[in-house]
């Protein structure tokens, strides 16, 4: 099966070892995985900041550079949503272009629900040790229902022991723009974030959005917690967490 | 009441560092939070009777002026009087009329955040009529001179010890600290109002069509002493309140108190049907019922019709997360949390309310909860698409976002852009990985964990060569 992966700006520009953690899972899933060269970003800020033509130009730029993929997997709950659920709303008409958008975004997956539902793996190729806590990132859970999936994957790791933090469903405080227009608030929602974390007993923090994992890993290490792990959960499962080929 | 939305920010700030707002919040989750989920936990089948609720409210919209006229046919075939007001201003004059014409000196109310919208009491007030609120919240507040900050829990932002100040200090009785003692003061001390007023102010939960009826939901009992002891009743409404039948009241009584307060019913469930018949002992002897406009019907038709569905439960702010750390007064008007972000700018106009909507992670939470499923982010992202194109955002996040989408769309620039940005991003970040300072309010709260110094694109295509 021909899967097309959509990094994520995020990814791409912070963080690209999640990227190619992603990579690997694929291609342990036994997928035979794209990367268009060209793209870039799915859209999501000028969508929330309610420029909704910016947003459309950007979904036809993405549909057609992964038209041939019979799947496009995003390891991102958010923009994963933003084409799964957000593209069909912009593009309601019975045009072409239009029923593209959506034929795309119905075969659009974020990593875990992909993993679990449409590659069915049932051995992740990991090898983390330790206890670790997850953070349902609001759009994944809430858009996409993603919810088990990570959890089903986790299981599959030996070594991992998964204590659930209080509150794991509440929002972290991230938001995208809402991170800098209201920063104080943000990180008010971050420190409860590191509140349930810390009392979870787990050393390591996991979620499947890099813009939660930035907001929470650089408020932890404001506060002075410079012990926490903060990862990606496709590098947890992928293992060699934090690698790049060819750095 | 005066619209300070445009403070939200710095209204915000302060309710973070408020020690005593933040102990008063902390009651949230418990209270709210966990006694819905409880009492939610009682329906045997939730979904159900959530779609059931939905597809009433929507029924009623799609022809709202034909169950309104219904509605006032019904009302006034029972004795009661029907009144239209388009506008807060026309509410409270036809109410100042009413006092007038029944030679009104006092006016006791039970809780209605209508006539907060109204700001009825200032109104009433300046026509020479003395206003008791008789809601023990309300009750609170008319004495600190403090607007409401939750719908359900209007005093939810202050503590039990502030209350003990309050009252010594208006009743001049002995200081009392628990709360059946405090509760008690204020029966004793409000009793003789419902006695002596010569009006009693209500708003009304639901209208039933059928039978011309105004519903009120209560716990304390003050709704049917304001509504039945005074000689006139005024029942002050938005007309989006309208339901058919008595059953389909029954079925968003099931949700609206174990939405709001996690009880499976409230204390007191009052329907209200005209005024007080020749052979009949109690009630009113005039019953008027005011219906405001102030907005809603603009919404009709819109995108934002499904807000007109809210039975105001506030269970989208109980469990909002930007709610529940800065509470209700930051919002700056009548309606905090999700659903005041969508109903404010549309009564009190886009210009006056900008934060608003923009004051949501759009995690969701609150479409989760919502009794009529009212996608209340998706209402969210439409009011920031109506900011949009009426150009009232700020010139730099304008500017900013025209910036990156131009460059989303030609990736070869997008590439020597992000490239660039990783590797000096990574060179300040140096050997800690992170960023404690940068341009802009990032790292104001938090630091920047740095990137690789390379983009996911370079480090691809080199994967690629080698």
């Amino acid at each position: 099966m021909r899967v097309g992966l959509f990094v994520t700006c995020l990814v791409d520009l912070m963080r690209p070892s999640i990227g190619f953690a992603t990579l690997r899972l694929l291609a342990h899933a036994g997928c035979d995985v794209i990367v268009p060269e060209h793209q870039t970003c799915c859209g999501q800020p000028g969508y929330n900041a309610g420029d909704h033509t910016a947003a459309r130009e950007l979904a036809i730029k993405l549909t057609l550079e992964f038209a041939d993929c019979d799947y496009v997997v995003v390891p991102s709950g958010s923009c994963a949503g933003m084409i799964r659920v957000h593209y069909p709303t912009l593009f309601p008409d019975d045009s072409e272009p239009a029923c593209r958008v959506r034929a795309l975004a119905a075969r659009t997956y974020e990593l875990t629900d992909f993993l679990v539902n449409i590659a069915k793996l049932q051995d992740v190729p990991g090898s983390f040790s330790g206890n670790l806590t997850y953070h349902d990132s609001c759009s994944g859970l809430r858009e996409l229902r993603v919810k088990q999936q990570p959890r089903t994957l986790l299981a599959q790791l030996p070594n991992v022991t998964l204590k659930e933090m209080a509150q794991c469903e509440t929002c972290c405080g991230f938001g995208g723009a809402f991170s800098v227009k209201f920063d104080e608030i943000s990180s008010r929602m971050a420190d409860n974030k590191a509140r349930h974390i810390h009392a979870s007993g787990a050393n390591t923090v996991v979620a499947g959005d890099l813009g939660c994992l930035l907001n929470i890993e650089g408020r932890l290490r404001r506060i002075g917690d410079q012990a926490t792990r903060v990862l990606h959960i496709a590098e947890v499962l992928a293992g060699e967490e934090g690698h790049v080929p060819c750095k | 009441m005066q619209v300070s939305s445009l403070k939200f920010q710095r209204n915000a700030g302060k309710s973070l560092k408020n020690k005593i707002l933040q102990g008063a919040l902390k009651n949230i989750e418990p209270r709210f939070v966990g006694a819905r989920r409880e009492a939610i936990s009682h329906l045997e089948d939730f979904e159900a009777v959530r779609s059931r609720a939905t597809a009433i409210r929507d029924q009623v919209l799609a022809n709202l002026d034909q169950w309104l006229i219904r509605f006032e046919q019904e009302a006034q075939r029972r004795g009661a009087i029907v009144h239209w007001a388009e506008t807060a201003a026309e509410a409270n004059r036809i109410i100042c009329d009413l006092a007038r014409q029944y030679n009104v000196k006092k006016a006791v109310k039970s809780k209605s955040m209508v006539s907060e919208e109204c700001g009825l009491n200032d109104a009433l007030e300046a026509a020479g009529v003395q206003v008791i609120e008789t809601d023990l919240g309300e009750y609170i507040l008319q004495l600190a001179h403090e607007p409401p900050s939750h719908i359900v829990a209007p005093v939810l932002h202050k503590t039990r010890d502030e209350v003990s100040d309050l009252f010594e200090l208006h009743h001049h009785l002995p200081r009392k600290t628990g709360i059946a003692e405090l509760c008690q003061e204020a029966r004793e001390i409000l009793r003789p109002h419902f006695i002596s007023a010569d009006m009693g102010i209500s708003g009304a939960n639901f209208l039933i069509a059928e039978t011309g009826s105004a519903l009120i939901v209560t716990n304390e009992g003050n709704g049917r002493l304001s509504t039945t002891l005074p000689r006139v009743h005024v029942a002050l409404t938005g007309i989006e309140k309208v339901v058919p039948t008595l059953e389909d009241a029954t079925t968003l009584i099931r949700l609206l108190p174990r939405s709001a307060t996690g009880q499976d019913i409230t204390n007191y469930v009052s329907v209200l049907t005209g005024a007080k018949a020749a052979d009949e002992s109690d009630g009113p002897e005039h019953f008027h019922i005011v219906l405001l406009d102030n907005g809603r019907s603009k919404m009709l038709g819109t995108k934002l019709q499904a807000m007109l569905r809210c039975i105001r439960c506030g269970a989208c702010m109980n469990h909002c997360p930007v709610y529940q750390n800065v509470g209700g007064h930051a919002y700056g008007w009548v309606y905090p949390g999700p659903m005041g972000s969508v109903l404010t700018p549309s009564f009190a106009g886009l210009a006056a309310t900008l934060p608003l909507p923009n004051a949501s992670t759009l995690c969701g939470a609150c479409a989760v909860v919502c009794p009529v499923s009212i996608p209340l982010p998706d209402l969210l992202r439409e009011v920031r698409h109506q900011q949009h194109q009426a150009n009232l955002r700020p010139w730099l996040e304008r500017k900013v976002l025209a910036v990156w989408a131009w460059l989303a769309l030609r990736p070869i620039w997008y590439a020597r852009y992000t490239g660039l940005m990783s590797r000096v991003l990574a060179w300040l970040g140096g050997a800690k990985g992170r960023l404690t300072w940068l341009p802009g309010v990032w790292t104001r709260e938090r630091d920047l964990p740095a990137p690789a110094g390379q983009t996911f694109r370079d480090l691809y295509r080199k994967r690629d060569k080698s």
